[in-house]
Formats: structure tokens, sequence, C-alpha cells
């Protein structure tokens, strides 16, 4: 069990060791320096050249923005066309049949948003084709467009006073080509090597030793679990994702996998410290998430290493944890963190089923999708923490009595409200719609839909109500993750959370870049004695309490029904 | 961007593939030129004269795989947890509750949890010798050969390896 932690450690440890030169280098390619793979530029050029694209033309706020949700838009029609009609498209050797339109509705959002929720089980329900053309595809685009608006926020802190904020598409196909592409094939080989199906063979059939006859699902898996987990995406190719032997074969996948997830995200908080030049910056936001997520991390090692009281009073050897729900060969320890890791990022992709955890780990996990930021998902990870800087420097602005300051702009009401309502915003839609189907639950269990609301829940009470917030937590933070017990897959479940998909991906993005296009209009101002140092320790506290504030007024009473009222009634 | 993301990236990733162990289709274990499972995919043992796995929500079927997703105070599931304890008992005399780990009686996330720990292992011992008629010490050795350990992770026995060496124990 000890060593087991010492895995958790190191894992994390060498995760950062990773995305400290990682971040350096993301910083490099995008001020378009010269770096180890200037071997892609030809690539680059040849894009650029047949999609008629400038990459050196500049945009200001709305020019970026229109650009980015007019490509989306396409995304999406393409993906849900594909999706209905996957039955008659090549590439199906299990002869798997089309989704419905209100499922294709959700999975096309799910993964165009980046959030990846799946209410359809990888080995049923796509084909090999939907799964490159759809699912693949969208989990390189969406990360890269995550990256692309990152880089918006970062021209706008950089300049002094511009429109400036970059061209779109030059750094969204370099996300692809020097960062996401690259990495993926280095993590698609270790797959590979470690057992992880890489050919287009369908379905195997087998007798099994004590004489059953099984089907084994394959596929072309390798490629698409490498992106899944560096993207922040996090739908995997199995139903039950990198818990399935075959997505995350042993301990040391494990490892390579958990570091996929965590690796870009820290990085482009370095990136960010390189990119404008500002590095004490950079390490005070680094340490600001770094220590909520220690924090969370100790928690849930804590609560699944120890295991479930429940089974305790069963009277059996419960030495390695709380293992419903988790696999042998990774074991407590790991499970737990990855859980941490996944919801911190807006990853989504488990290697254990959360719905399982113990109420405590639970709890956290749900808490960490709320407040989404603690690194974040590829790019718009940052974006959610700049709305936190904005409410920390108007709250600070106010205690001390001048008007806020950003990194030499004045931050005046249309910013501040913008910030506000995007924070209200998302706590809105949590509990608003939680709210809803719990009302169904209740008062309408028996109501004439295909699926009753009375069959939604796997389990009763207080975990039934978390299985419900966990799902629209996990939408609205496009994190992917679920309580899987949950029947979600129908028509109020997949069109409830396509809404909020889509509102909690497009809001939290164009709100912070309109912020910073409005702030980097203004006049700068340069540094005096009286400017309110952002890079400072002290500011860094303040975010922190701006976070834990913020995230306990919306959220707690929420998670009071669900997490805390089970851990009371276990304990 | 399509064909670099849909088509290249895979078709370079399956040509990586074909030289790793089981050319990138999964590796399998053959008894005797059949194929009888792969290495990395859990399977139903339910005899007496077997090591048996973990309980499985999809029964081992690896068409699809799934965990039982069951909160840790849901009571419908404590009581299954509670009869499989008594069934373990049951079909293992002499063995005393809290010798048995709860990985024998919990459901693994995937459904297809091709291992289980070596005390999992351990304590099924007594119940394969007296079936099978071999010296107790004997089976314990081959589990002590069985158990795989890695550095940092937890130890494990492969189920199907561990029964297929069992099958070959005179």
């Amino acid at each position: 069990m000890n060593s087991e932690i010492t895995g958790v450690v190191l894992i994390f440890l060498l995760t950062v060791i990773l995305a400290y030169p990682l971040g350096k280098y993301i910083a490099r390619v995008f001020a378009g320096e010269k770096t180890i793979t200037g071997f892609m530029n030809p690539l680059e050029k040849f894009i650029f050249r047949i999609s008629g694209i400038n990459p050196r033309k500049s945009m200001n706020w709305k020019q970026f923005l229109k650009a980015m949700l007019t490509i989306n838009l396409l995304w999406l029609v393409y993906g849900m066309f594909l999706l209905i009609f996957q039955d008659k498209l090549p590439l199906n050797p299990d002869g798997n049949p089309g989704q419905t339109p209100d499922l294709a509705f959700n999975t096309a959002i799910s993964f165009l948003v980046n959030c990846n929720l799946q209410h359809y089980s990888g080995e049923s329900g796509l084909t090999y084709f939907t799964q490159l053309f759809v699912v693949t595809f969208l989990q390189f685009v969406s990360a890269a467009t995550g990256i692309a608006v990152m880089m918006a926020l970062f021209n706008g802190l950089k300049e002094k006073t511009s429109n400036n904020l970059g061209n779109f598409w030059n750094y969204f196909v370099k996300s692809i080509t020097r960062i996401l592409l690259p990495l993926s094939i280095i993590v698609a080989v270790i797959l590979a090597f470690n057992g992880t199906p890489t050919s287009y063979e369908g379905k195997d059939s087998i007798v099994t030793l004590q004489g059953d006859s099984v089907q084994v699902s394959r596929g072309p898996a390798a490629g698409m679990i490498a992106i899944k987990q560096l993207g922040t995406n996090g739908g995997g190719w199995f139903g039950v994702n990198s818990a399935h032997p075959l997505e995350n074969p042993n301990y040391l996948t494990n490892a390579v996998e958990t570091i996929s997830i965590l690796v870009i995200p820290i990085a482009l908080v370095f990136a960010l410290g390189f990119y404008i030049n500002k590095r004490k910056l950079a390490n005070v936001i680094f340490a600001v998430m770094t220590f909520l997520f220690v924090i969370f991390c100790a928690i849930t090692v804590y609560y699944e290493t120890k295991g479930n009281p429940a089974i305790d009073q069963l009277g059996i050897a419960q030495t390695a944890g709380s293992m419903e729900g988790k696999e042998v060969r990774l074991g407590a320890a790991a499970t737990a963190f990855w859980s941490v890791a996944t919801t911190s990022t807006s990853n989504g992709s488990v290697n254990g089923m959360h719905d399982s955890l113990t109420p405590v780990s639970g709890g956290v996990v749900i808490l960490d999708m709320m407040i989404n930021a603690l690194y974040g998902g590829v790019g718009v990870g940052l974006l959610n923490y700049f709305i936190f800087i904005i409410i920390a420097v108007f709250i600070s602005g106010l205690m001390v009595g001048r008007t806020p300051e950003f990194m030499g702009h004045k931050v005046e009401a249309r910013e501040v409200k913008i910030a506000a309502l995007v924070t209200l915003l998302s706590a809105f839609l949590i509990k608003g719609f939680t709210a809803l189907a719990a009302y169904m639950v209740a008062h309408h269990p028996d109501i004439a839909w295909q699926v009753k609301p009375g069959a939604w829940l796997n389990n009763p009470s207080y975990h039934g109500f978390s299985e419900m917030l966990y799902e629209f937590t996990s939408a609205n933070a496009n994190n992917g993750s679920g309580f899987e017990g949950l029947g979600d897959n129908n028509i109020f479940w997949n069109v409830t959370t396509g809404i909020v998909l889509i509102l909690g991906r497009y809001l939290p993005i164009i709100a912070p870049v309109a912020i910073i296009g409005l702030l980097a209009k203004k006049k700068f101002i340069p540094e005096s004695p009286g400017t309110l140092r952002t890079d400072s320790g002290t500011f860094g506290v303040m975010t922190l309490a701006v976070i834990i504030i913020i995230t306990a007024l919306s959220y707690l009473p929420a998670l009071a029904l669900g997490p805390l009222a089970e851990y009371f009634s276990l304990y | 961007m399509i064909i670099l993301c849909a088509v290249l990236y895979p078709l370079l990733i399956a040509g990586i593939g074909k030289v790793a162990p089981g050319g990138g289709k999964g590796e399998t274990v053959s008894v005797n030129g059949k194929v009888v499972g792969y290495e990395k995919i859990g399977q139903r043992f339910t005899n007496d004269n077997y090591f048996w796995g973990r309980p499985s929500a999809v029964d081992y079927n690896a068409a699809g795989s799934a965990g039982s997703n069951k909160g840790p105070s849901n009571p419908d599931y404590l009581q299954l947890v509670k009869d499989r304890i008594d069934s373990f008992l049951v079909h293992n005399p002499g063995i005393k509750k809290e010798e048995i780990p709860a990985d024998l009686v919990t459901a693994s996330g995937s459904g297809l949890d091709p291992h289980i720990s070596p005390a999992a292992a351990y304590v099924q011992v007594k119940r394969i010798a007296t079936v099978r008629g071999i010296a107790e010490n004997k089976v314990r050795a081959l589990v002590d050969r069985q158990v795989e350990k890695t550095v940092l992770g937890p130890s494990v026995v492969n189920v199907l390896k561990i029964n297929i060496a069992l099958d070959n124990l005179k």
C-alpha cells in the first residue's frame, strides 16, 4: 500500500518535471521561434495553402471568435451526420447500428466541446469509421480549439494596447502539428507495445478454458486512447474507458496515461509565463492550482485506500482499499489519483467506476469539476482561471479603494459583469437542471417516457441524487466522466445535457476572450508603487480565497444533499 | 486535417502495432495450439477446481464492458456482497471470513479484470488442493510462482494463466 502511494507521488512529480520544458517548447512554437518540430513546416504550409488561410492575418476578438464558432458549427453537422448513418458506412466489422438522432446530437456535441460525455458504449454504439472520423478527429480539433483560444488570452495579456489577438487558424493548426500529434504518437506507441490493440479487425470469438463462448471487442484503439488522454477529451474506445484491460493494460500504461492527462494543462500554465515573459505570474497560478489539487488528491487517496466502512462491517479483509469498481492491477491509490486528475483537467476518462467511489471522494471529484480550473482542460482551464483572477482583482480593488487594474489595463464594470455572469451561469445550469431531474424522479417517476424517470437511477437515496448532480456538473465542466449507473441514453438526458454542454463550453470561452479583447484595447497604464501586483503570493492567496468562496457559496447546499449526506449515513 | 487525424495517424499506429507483441490484435493464450483466451481479458471461472476471478457486471463477455456502478451505501449492493461472502464460505470450508480479501467479492471496474490479488489466490489454495487431490504446498508453490510483481503498483495473479498452469500441475 505504501509503495502505491509512493507511486502516485512519483507520477505527479514526473508530470511536473515533464511539463516545465514542454511549456517552454509550446511558448516557443507560438512565438514562431525555431523548435525541434521545424520539419512540420512544409505540412503546415500545405494545409494553409489548400484551405486558403493567411496565418499572419491579425484578428480582433470578434473575428477570432467568429472563426472559432463557424468551424465548430460545421464540425457539429459533420459529426451528427456520420453518427446517424454510421451503419451504412465502411469499417463496421461488428455490424453496429446507426445512432438515434438524440444520441447523435449528444455525442457530436459532446466530442465537439471536448467533453466526451458518452451515453453509448464504444463496443456497440460506434463503428471503427466513426471512432476515427468523428471521435478521434474531434478529439484532436476540440483540444486544438481550446489551445487556440487560450492563445488569444496570451496575446491580449502580452500586448500593451492592441486589437490583435493573433490568428485563430495559425494557432489551431500548429496545436495539432506541433503539440498534439507528436505527443499522441509517442503515447500510442507505448500503449501498442503494452498490449493495446491497433489493428482494424473486428470482434473475436473464443471458447474459454472453462468452456464458455464469449466475444472480445478490439479495434484500432491505441491512437485514439493517446489523444483522448492528451487532449483532455476523455472519451474512451471501450465502454469502461481506461478501466478496460485492453485500454489500460498495466501499471506502466496507467502511469503514462495519468501523466498524459495532466502534462499539457500544466505545461500551458508554464507556457503563459514564458510567452508573456511573466514567469512569476505563472508560478503563482501554478502554486494556487497545485495547492488545491494536492489537497484533493490526499483526501481521495486516503478514503479510497481506507475502504468502504459498510464493507468492513461485513467482516472481510479490505486491506487493498475500496475495490468495488476498481481494477486489481491498478490498485486503489492510483485510481483515486486518476479520479482527481481527470476531474481537475476536464478530461473525464476514468480507470475505475466513479459511481462506486466512497462518498467523500465522490464529493471531491464533483467539487473539482465545479471549480474546473485546477489546471483545467487544455487551453480552457486557464480561461476559467482568468475569470477568477478578474473577480479577485475587482474585489481587491474594492478592498483598497482603487480602480482595479490587471496587467496595466483598467478592469471596469463591463468586464466584471461578464466575469460574474459566467460564474453564476455555471451554478445556475448545474443546479437548475439537477433540480429539474430530481423533480421528475420524485414526482413523476412513472411518466410515460422512453425510460421512466423512476428507472433512471442505479442507486437509491443520497447516492442517486449524486448521480444526477454529477452528470450535469460533468456536462457543464465539459468533463465527460459520469456516475455511470445513471440511465442516460434517452431523450431527456441526451437533450438536457446537450444544452448544458453547449452553454458550458462556449460561454466560458466567449466571455474571457471578450474580456481580454476589451482590456487589450484600453490605454496601457505603466506600473507604479500603487499598482496591485498580480504576480505576488498575496494575490495568489486572494485568488484562492475567491475560488473557495464562490464555489462554496454556489455549491455547498447541493453537495450537502448528495455526497455529504451519504457520508454521514455511512460513517 | 481529417485525413491527417483520422486516416494517416491511425494507419501509422496500426503499422507500428504490427511489430508489437500480438501484432496489434491483442495477445492470445493457447493451450495445445488452441486459443483459449486473451492474456489481458479476464474469464469466468466458477468451477471449484479452478481459481476464481472477481465478480463481473458483464459476466466476463468481452463483447462489452461495465462496472456494477453500485454506490457504497446501496443496501441491495451490500446484501449482494454479503451473499457472495456466504457463498464463498460454503465452497471453501475452513476459511474464516476475515481471510477473504475484498477484491474477491466486489465487482471490478471493467467487468473483465484478468487479475486477482495474491491474497485472493492464497485463500483458494485449500479448496483447490482438496478438489484436485494435490498437496496443498504444491498449489501454494504454484501461486508463489504466478505472483507478478511491479515496482510500485500492486502485485497481481493472472487468473487465466494460473489456471492453465494448474491444469498442467501433476
